[in-house]
């Protein structure tokens, strides 16, 4: 295995980039010319020269606390920090002199005066910024000593000289399960509380006391990092120069020596990371400062949440059964792979070519899922392949390619740094895409506006420095309808960008959709009876987004999981057509993905009705580029969608599916039903991790590997294409493309694949929007956003530039139509749904590592009146019923719901909140309606008869016979 | 499929495409369907609509002529 050694500079400058007019000065006798506003500090390592510094990074604010970057520059008096000081044209600076020698020597000796020097055995030994100064500076003496006798404390002996308790000296906080913090060390440079405020804006750490009594402490007194704000981003323990802020992992098992730049798997954002390791043992995770989704900033997912690729419950040896009653029996991959393909022919014979389909993986790579559509199309020989967007933002690619003409989102994350107003509809980014809820937050504190639209009053409603200007707490189900009623504000108060309008969208069909609008029945004091928004808000929400600049638009789960999801998406789209918020840095429309390669398996193919690259399989033309280089015939009608393969299945003409890295049983919403589909089936692959809650109605289970262990690609929320490398071998043996393709060609298929660039090479040759897609490109410009092709051979940061994909936009007209899914004297309460940051998904991943430590189990919050009636109290048991099912778990009483409205996650599978969940979905789409259940509340003893039947039978489905001898 | 959950589906298309301005809300169901509904569902609902179309709206009806 060899390190890939990316050709970017790691350095860390000192203070940030600036854009500006060229200034040039002179450094230590050499010319350089930087950006006005650049500090001396970063100009000078612009010229290869490092200025000794400790409070100083290239991704905070200069500070100028350590004095450590003093420089002498000729015509000023003193010594100025270099980094708090701007160049300025034709100045002379000096960084090395006798002078300047003597002061950093003397600065370091007090710093190292109140140090423990027990170097050798610290976990940041080798890499030390603290160390590295010492080094830098010449420091050969420490003159400063305590006398004998006590009295003179510091900061880093728990007792002092005369063996007094030493009152300075604190223990060192172990709470956080992945880093602690040891006080004893910390030179209180500020770059953990920098970090903390200005890259996450969690302000959870501050510096208590002055002067001597000077600490970095975590919350209010009391606190350890645990029980604070602190949300584990990592940002504080990057950004700490010594030992004071260290990961676990590092003080367990040595500083790595080497270091392989991925992708994170987790969530949308798609955050670069550098792998760090010694030999093939992950040492750390590091948010890499390149990468240009996250810009050097990660979570407590890609951070630190890594640790199930190890887990002891990971299976690493295929394993068969007969019968999903049976024990499993763990067999060599022949015979899996075998046993796997025989019983989907035989299905095939019995029950005709369309019996049998598969379900791509969101969080697989763009090759693997290419290939498991393409094991549907070209092998099986139908259309039966769908993912897991299906049930996530199967209505963003429906509603954008109907509006705009493409299934993606039209800006890059960088964009939010223009953005003047922002408008969060049906997204939780703190939560669901932290990565990104930071870059806003920051964007946020420097003065732009914040709309947030959702039920539930999410912490970017109010948190610290931040806080919405308008907060519509909407009735869940009724997103049509406020949309509708902000576009009636613009357009019936002349708000709109008419020139826009007219030079980018289809003129007539706006005017019948401005008439549309313009009805009073869309009218805020109309709708309000319907939404519960209040219409005085809605109106002043309609006129900052309309007047504020530029809007941008960003929008999650709470948008695409309704029953007119597609009809939202399209009055989203309508709305920044409306005001011209298309096309430029700062605007758009950007759904935000939750998984993190819900974009990639999409734009490869993955729904039964399209080829890759979004084109119908209805269109001759495009199945004839595909069945020329594959050599087959591609049926030419649509496939079955998930919820339509469950349904078959129950119906008795669906019975085998090839299941990749997705959980249904637990994801899908009526659990009932899915686990009726599922049993109905004779042949069901899982190919995961994990013995998931799908296994348990499986035949055949396929290891799968994890990110760590191949080469890929995933395609993030911004349409980015960034590399997924293999920093280690697969422990069950091999990549999952590879597993693929062995049960591709054990039904005969021929493939010969031996690199994931190969399988690359296919989609671009195949796919036009990814025609200029190479590894060789990618490893080049570190990540590319598509479309990239002859016209846009870098890629394309920002869509519809000078005109939409389509050609002209289309306002679409969005009637408000209520779901049928209602509340009445059985199930008063609206149930919704969501994540939290600690969690991903279906928590395959995060429930197997420290995660658990924030969040153990789901829990019901629901509004003090709504408990009070039914005589619920915070943290007792409490049962939850729609018509669809019932379940049980814990309540947590909180006004963050409005009364009438509950709310859970579903991370766990012994509270399963899709047994909750109905069958209703999306018009356009099937994409489930998980937002709104109505359900009732009531108090319970413990988990209900399906809770405990469900757990029994999982159980008995995941015996494991023992290995023959 | 359970004919109810088929009906609604089908109605639930219906109702986007009635709301849309022109006269041609029955093609456009038509073309959804066709565009979306693998084969056997298409043939679930033109067996619905044979056996007199229960429950169904009717614009799923017209289109089911076409799909």
């Amino acid at each position: 295995m060899k390190d890939l050694i990316i050709p970017w500079d790691d350095r860390d400058m000192g203070t940030p980039a600036k854009t500006g007019a060229p200034v040039t000065l002179r450094i230590d006798g050499f010319e350089v010319t930087v950006p006005e506003g650049t500090s001396v500090m970063r100009a000078a390592a612009e010229a290869g020269i490092s200025v000794p510094k400790l409070c100083a990074s290239d991704n905070l604010e200069a500070f100028g606390s350590c004095r450590l970057c003093v420089v002498e520059i000729e015509g000023r008096r003193g010594t100025p920090a270099s980094c708090t000081t701007p160049v300025a044209p034709g100045m002379v600076v000096h960084t090395q002199s006798d002078k300047l020698r003597k002061l950093r020597r003397g600065v370091m000796e007090l710093y190292i005066s109140d140090h423990p020097l027990d170097c050798l055995t610290c976990a940041a030994n080798g890499d030390c910024e603290l160390q590295d100064m010492a080094g830098a500076v010449g420091l050969r003496d420490v003159r400063y000593t305590a006398p004998a006798g006590g009295q003179m404390a510091n900061h880093f002996t728990a007792r002092d000289t005369s063996g007094a308790a030493n009152p300075q000296w604190r223990a060192k906080d172990e709470s956080n399960p992945y880093f602690t913090y040891d006080p004893a060390k910390c030179i209180v440079c500020n770059r953990c509380v920098r970090a903390c405020e200005e890259v996450q804006g969690t302000f959870a750490l501050t510096i208590e006391g002055r002067g001597f009594d000077s600490r970095v402490s975590a919350g209010a007194g009391g606190d350890d990092f645990l029980s604070s704000d602190c949300v584990s981003c990592g940002a504080c323990v990057q950004a700490c120069p010594t030992a004071t802020l260290q990961e676990k992992s590092v003080i367990e098992l040595g500083t790595p020596t080497r270091s392989v730049v991925t992708t994170c798997a987790y969530c949308g954002v798609g955050c670069s990371f550098k792998a760090e390791l010694n030999g093939d043992q992950l040492v750390r995770m590091v948010p890499w400062k390149h990468g240009k989704a996250n810009r050097g900033h990660s979570c407590v997912k890609g951070r630190f949440a890594y640790g199930y690729a190890t887990h002891r419950d990971r299976i690493l040896n295929p394993m068969i059964r007969e019968r999903i009653t049976d024990p499993w029996r763990e067999v060599s991959w022949d015979e899996a792979i075998g046993f796997a393909a025989q019983r989907l022919r035989a299905i095939q014979a019995r029950h005709g070519q369309k019996s049998i389909g598969v379900i791509t993986s969101s969080r697989c790579t763009n090759e693997e899922t290419f290939l498991v559509q393409k094991l549907a199309r070209a092998v099986f020989g139908n259309n039966n392949t769908d993912t897991c967007a299906r049930v996530c933002h199967s209505p963003t690619g429906y509603g954008l390619s109907q509006t705009f003409g493409t299934s993606a989102g039209t800006q890059d994350f960088d964009s939010v740094e223009a953005a003047d107003v922002v408008m969060v509809i049906g997204a939780n980014p703190t939560d669901g895409h932290p990565v990104f809820a930071s870059r806003l937050k920051r964007r946020l504190r420097a003065g732009a506006r914040l709309i947030v639209v959702d039920p539930r009053r999410i912490d970017l409603v109010k948190s610290a420095h931040v806080a919405a200007a308008h907060h519509l707490a909407l009735r869940p189900g009724t997103n049509v309808a406020v949309v509708t009623a902000m576009a009636h504000v613009i357009v019936t108060e002349g708000l709109m960008d008419e020139a826009f309008i007219r030079a980018r969208c289809d003129w007539d069909e706006f005017l019948t959709y401005a008439e549309f609008v313009a009805d009073p029945r869309h009218s805020p004091e109309v709708t309000e009876a319907l939404t519960g928004v209040p219409a005085a808000d809605l109106r002043a929400a309609a006129r900052a987004f309309a007047t504020g600049g530029n809007g941008a638009i960003y929008y999650g789960l709470g948008v695409t999981e309704h029953s007119q999801g597609s009809t939202t998406v399209m009055a989203i789209a309508n709305l920044a057509m409306l005001t011209g918020n298309i096309g430029r840095p700062g605007v758009g429309v950007n759904p935000l993905r939750g998984q993190n390669n819900v974009q990639g398996s999409c734009d490869m193919g993955s729904f039964p009705h399209e080829l890759p690259g979004y084109r119908h399989v209805k269109l001759p033309q495009v199945r004839e580029i595909f069945e020329r280089a594959w050599g087959v015939t591609i049926d030419p009608e649509p496939g079955l969608r998930i919820p339509n393969m469950l349904d078959a299945a129950v119906d008795g003409t669906f019975k085998g599916l090839y299941c990749q890295g997705e959980d249904i049983l637990q994801s899908d919403p009526d659990t009932k039903h899915v686990a009726a589909g599922l049993a109905a089936m004779d042949c069901v692959i899982v190919h995961d991790l994990f013995l998931n809650e799908t296994s348990n109605y499986a035949h055949v289970f396929l290891p799968g590997s994890t990110f760590l262990e191949k080469d890929g690609t995933f395609t993030n929320a911004e349409r980015r294409i960034n590399r997924v490398r293999r920093v280690m071998a697969p422990r069950q043996g091999f990549a999952d493309w590879e597993i693929t393709q062995m049960l591709a060609n054990a039904m005969g298929a021929g493939w010969a694949y031996d690199h994931p660039a190969q399988i690359m090479a296919e989609i671009a040759a195949t796919t036009p929007t990814f025609a200029g897609v190479s590894y060789d490109l990618l490893d080049r410009l570190g990540s590319i956003q598509w479309p990239c092709d002859d016209t846009a051979p870098e890629g394309t940061p920002m869509m519809h530039v000078d005109g939409f994909v389509r050609g002209k936009g289309r306002f679409i007209v969005t009637e408000y139509v209520a779901t049928d899914e209602k509340t009445g004297p059985r199930f008063p309460l609206l149930l919704t749904t969501g994540r939290i940051l600690s969690q991903y998904n279906v928590g395959a991943q995060t429930r197997r590592t420290e995660n658990v430590v924030w969040h153990d189990q789901d829990l019901l919050e629901i509004h003090p009146h709504d408990a009070e009636v039914r005589g619920v109290k915070d943290g007792d048991w409490v049962r939850l019923a729609s018509r669809s099912g019932e379940t049980t778990l814990r309540a947590q009483i909180t006004d963050r719901v409005s009364p009438g409205v509950v709310y859970t996650t579903f991370h766990h599978p012994d509270t399963q909140a899709n047994v909750i969940t109905t069958d209703y979905s999306d018009w356009a789409t099937n994409c489930p309606e998980y937002k709104v259940t109505a359900v009732q509340v009531s108090p319970s003893n413990g988990p209900s008869d399906w809770q405990v039947d469900y757990a029994a039978q999982a159980d008995r489905a995941r015996r494991v016979l023992p290995a023959a001898e | 499929m359970s004919p109810e959950k088929m009906v609604h589906m089908a109605n639930q298309i219906a109702i986007f495409f009635k709301t849309q301005p022109g006269d041609d809300a029955a093609d456009r169901v038509a073309a959804h369907l066709r565009d979306f509904w693998e084969p056997r569902m298409r043939q679930q609902l033109r067996d619905h609509v044979a056996q007199g179309g229960a429950g169904l709206d009717d614009l799923v009806v017209q289109a089911a002529r076409s799909i």
